[in-house]
């Protein structure tokens, strides 16, 4: 379609909208109107009851159309959401879709000066003014269109990096996978048993890793790591490193990363590394895993431990249901785990699974109210077991116990006599030795009392942790990571498995704490989002970029070393070229450029400071 | 797309109208300050109505030139907004941002106006009740400030038309653009400059470059003396002195005419620019 030439005078129509009365309950939205139309170039101007409907945007097409209007500004809600509605329905009345100005009315102004009509009338006069002093100055762009090798890199090979690998590879695209161990696995290789299922972690996911290891278009590559990734969405060049072999050069489309966590090693915390019998989770879980427990009759569980704003900030989420777990193993295998070391046979054999939960929670509703009456004979002997001779204990700060299967596994614990005690974070409980006894002293929230009690082991739950290396991989991935040390997606709740740079996934542990069914989940979404561009073969790069003018450069490099996307490079003659596919347009360069050569397309200067010296402008 | 309707929180007190209001830029990224400005509005949270934002893809954007540009027309307050640091959806830019508010906050006290008219804020997406209160904090320390005397006084424009022209000297642009990585990886031979160092180095140069910037900015309708130039600037003639030699040698400066003894010296304009 042919677009409408910029050379010509700016004809601007104004679309302002009442968005019903979310704008225009609180601003006089037709004096808004009338205002526009005697502005400069402007050729055209209305208020509409709702912009964003059919009636709305037929309003806009007809607009483009009648008035020969050539820069389009809807005066509405906020271009976070309704920026590409606007721009679609441009194009599609055959105006550039960098033609289109958007002024926020109400998430920054109506919502927000609710009481102030007049005052927040001005405000939006001023707005619409200043979207005019920028659409005046805008320029038509076009998209550059970038092939898309159809080959895929997936780094990491625990749950995540395997179901993602597989996914990809399932869908037809050839995929490699990168896993620095001997074996594929991750973290569940730690693990003894999974909760809610009956199998060990090792058979569980064994299906899985037959399936990666079955797959023709996965190529695996254990022992090995991404030694340097280089390029842009559609052609990246990454290098694998193999122990022992060459490295490989391989031209990929699309990454997913998923690199997994580390479990936080509480160092001088509760006696861990003091005292014998003080392990992390996952150190149970190993010593599970290799029946080399020692006997144990008394365990404390302390949660939380480096975590919710002591070492770091977040909830670790997964850490509730382990313990509660592992606690329910501990009471079911009394026997077995005293005869751990001459028994055969698993622990995971020996643990019952009811299958009947809503019984159980009758039974148990049944002897609460036989307690209440006073019938304590009765009750007690419905719980005589293995849990009159072993203790378990769960200190914890709140049982994040989240869900349909994880609250029933709490209520079996419970049933089960482990005990679950609260601790505020300011009285956690204290491990010490006496003679050659481990204890634990806590305050009693409830009885207000301090409490002492001997125990055979502490299980300390600790967060899952960044890896060690995500600050590196961040840097040669060129994607953010958070403040606590996880990478960040490009949206948190829009877009949860993208990285703001294009053609880069994320999936697993790595981006937070997760359980194996999200890391799953997130992976088959990731593998499915990476799918999109190399399915299609090609992407349009969006026209927000910097370009250099080589009449001003002078070839000093600054703008190269402050890229955060290695979208700089110096060309032939020595100058700073912008590989375009690769930039994202942040303007760090423009702004740094010591020879002022840089500018940003669609955010030149010339346009910002003429919207924001309309603001300036006293009232017209 | 209606909300629904919640009871109206009260609307900040602002002056009674006719009264002067402080006109204030924000400059806000697309990604947590613009987003946090929408939560802000969703959650309606109130605050005064002075502020009219700017949206650019990332704080590293703002080059001290839009800004110190903006003082010169006559803002009364520019307010900067980028996601936390390590929190930027493009990796550093805010760490940069961090850098170029720091020469921005030199230059403004340099020229003679209130550093604190200039605010840089993280705010992130998640944040919409803090950028009410920065806002609003903010309307009301530049209410306290005043209006701009930028536009009224003569030689206070031309003090920050000169911290303008300074922030665009090669010099200047350069320090500020490598300093993050001179902090952290040195220089070209490996060395690595402590960040008191470095800021020393950058505060000297500032202060150099403000200086001659503000000669040929005073300089420019006007030959004036040694003396007079050093009265006007608030700097010793003899700097003023050292000052000139430089800027003739770069030949931005030329002697225009003796008054008695004293030779006076007049900005060189090139071609048809300014």
């Amino acid at each position: 379609m042919a677009e409408k030439e910029n050379k010509e005078k700016p004809r601007i129509g104004v679309f302002v909208c009442h968005c019903g009365s979310n704008i225009g309950g609180f601003v006089d939205v037709p004096s808004v109107a009338d205002y526009a139309k005697t502005l400069p170039d402007v050729a055209y101007a209305t208020d509409n009851l709702y912009t964003c409907a059919e009636d709305g945007l037929s309003n806009i097409r007809e607009g483009i159309r009648k008035h020969n209007l050539n820069r389009v500004i809807v005066a509405s809600c906020t271009p976070r959401t309704h920026a590409p509605l606007f721009q679609a329905t441009c194009e599609s009345a055959g105006l550039n879709k960098y033609l289109f100005t958007f002024v926020n009315l109400r998430e920054h102004c109506s919502w927000v000066h609710m009481k102030e009509k007049e005052k927040a009338t001005q405000k939006a006069k001023d707005l619409v003014r200043m979207g005019v002093a920028r659409a005046r100055l805008l320029e038509p762009q076009t998209e550059e269109k970038v092939n898309v090798e159809p080959t895929g890199v997936v780094i990491g090979g625990g749950v995540a990096g395997m179901t993602a690998a597989l996914s990809l590879g399932d869908m037809g695209f050839p995929v490699h996978l990168v896993e620095k161990e001997a074996e594929l696995g991750g973290f569940v290789r730690n693990l003894n048993n999974l909760y809610v299922t009956e199998k060990s972690a090792a058979e569980t996911i064994k299906p899985l890793i037959d399936k990666v290891k079955a797959n023709k278009n996965v190529k695996l590559h254990l022992n090995s790591s991404v030694k340097s990734v280089e390029g842009f969405i559609g052609n990246y060049d990454v290098v694998i490193g193999t122990k022992g072999t060459d490295d490989l050069k391989a031209k990929v489309g699309t990454i997913v990363l998923a690199t997994g966590a580390l479990e936080f090693v509480p160092e001088g915390m509760y006696g861990y590394n003091q005292y014998p019998n003080v392990v992390t989770l996952t150190e149970f879980e190993i010593l599970c895993k290799k029946k080399t427990l020692p006997k144990l009759k008394n365990v404390a569980f302390v949660q939380c431990v480096g975590s919710r704003g002591q070492k770091v900030t977040y909830c670790s989420r997964i850490c509730c249901n382990v313990a509660i777990k592992n606690a329910i193993n501990i009471v079911d295998n009394y026997e077995n785990m005293l005869g751990l070391m001459e028994k055969t046979g698993t622990l995971i054999e020996k643990v019952p699974v009811e299958k009947k939960v809503p019984d159980e929670i009758l039974e148990r509703r049944r002897r609460r109210r036989g307690r209440e009456r006073g019938e304590e004979g009765e009750a007690e002997e419905v719980r005589l077991g293995p849990s009159e001779k072993i203790e378990v204990t769960v200190f914890n700060r709140d049982i994040m116990a989240y869900g349909v299967e994880h609250e029933l596994t709490y209520n079996k614990a419970r049933e089960k006599r482990v005990k679950f005690i609260r601790y505020t974070p300011e009285n956690p409980p204290k491990v010490f030795m006496e003679g050659n006894q481990l204890m634990v002293s806590y305050f009693h929230e409830t009885l207000k009392l301090d409490r002492t009690m001997p125990v055979d082991m502490v299980v300390l739950s600790t967060p899952l942790v960044g890896q060690l290396d995500n600050h590196e991989m961040s840097q040669m991935l060129k994607v953010p990571l958070g403040q606590e040390g996880f990478f960040l997606e490009a949206h948190v709740k829009l877009r949860p498995v993208d990285f703001a740079t294009d053609g880069i996934y994320v999936c697993g542990t790595c981006r937070g704490p997760a359980d194996i069914t999200e890391a799953a989940t997130q992976a088959a979404a990731a593998a499915s989002r990476a799918a999109i561009p190399m399915a299609k073969g090609y992407v349009q790069a969006e026209a927000i970029t910097s370009s250099v003018d080589e009449t001003k450069c002078s070839g000093c490099g600054t703008c190269i070393q402050v890229c955060p996307y290695g979208a700089l490079r110096k060309n032939d003659k020595g100058l700073a070229e912008v590989i375009v596919a690769a930039c994202k347009g942040c303007g760090c360069c423009g702004a740094t450029c010591p020879e002022m050569a840089i500018t940003m397309t669609n955010y030149t200067d010339a346009q910002l400071l003429a919207e924001a010296k309309a603001a300036l402008q006293e009232e017209v | 797309m209606a909300e629904p309707q919640r009871s109206i929180p009260e609307a900040p007190k602002a002056a009674p109208s006719g009264e002067w209001e402080p006109k204030i830029i924000g400059f806000l990224c697309n990604w947590c300050s613009y987003a946090g400005a929408d939560l802000c509005g969703v959650s309606r949270y109130q605050y005064p109505t002075n502020v009219r934002a700017v949206r650019v893809m990332c704080s590293t954007r703002i080059s001290p030139h839009l800004v110190l540009d903006l003082f010169t027309a006559g803002a009364d307050g520019i307010l900067l907004g980028g996601c936390h640091l390590n929190d930027c959806h493009y990796i550093s830019g805010n760490f940069y941002t961090e850098k170029r508010a720091r020469l921005m906050w030199k230059l403004l006290e340099d020229a003679g106006v209130e550093p604190q008219r200039l605010r840089l804020e993280w705010v992130s997406a998640s944040e919409g009740e803090k950028f009410s209160k920065v806002v609003t904090e903010f309307t009301e320390n530049i209410r306290k400030l005043g209006p701009s005397k930028v536009k009224k006084d003569a030689v206070l424009k031309s003090k920050v038309a000169a911290a303008d022209s300074a922030s665009e000297t090669f010099r200047l642009r350069a320090l500020v653009g490598k300093e993050l990585n001179l902090e952290k990886t040195g220089n070209v031979y490996g060395n690595k400059l402590e960040q008191a160092e470095l800021e020393k180095l950058i505060d000297i140069a500032t202060k150099d470059e403000f200086e001659r910037s503000l000669i040929l900015e005073l300089s420019k309708d006007k030959p004036r003396s040694v003396k007079e130039l050093g009265k006007i600037m608030e700097v010793p003639t003899d700097r003023v002195l050292r000052h000139i030699v430089v800027l003739r040698q770069k030949n931005m400066l030329s002697m225009d005419h003796p008054e008695g003894f004293t030779p006076t010296y007049k900005t060189i304009i090139i071609g048809g620019e300014e």
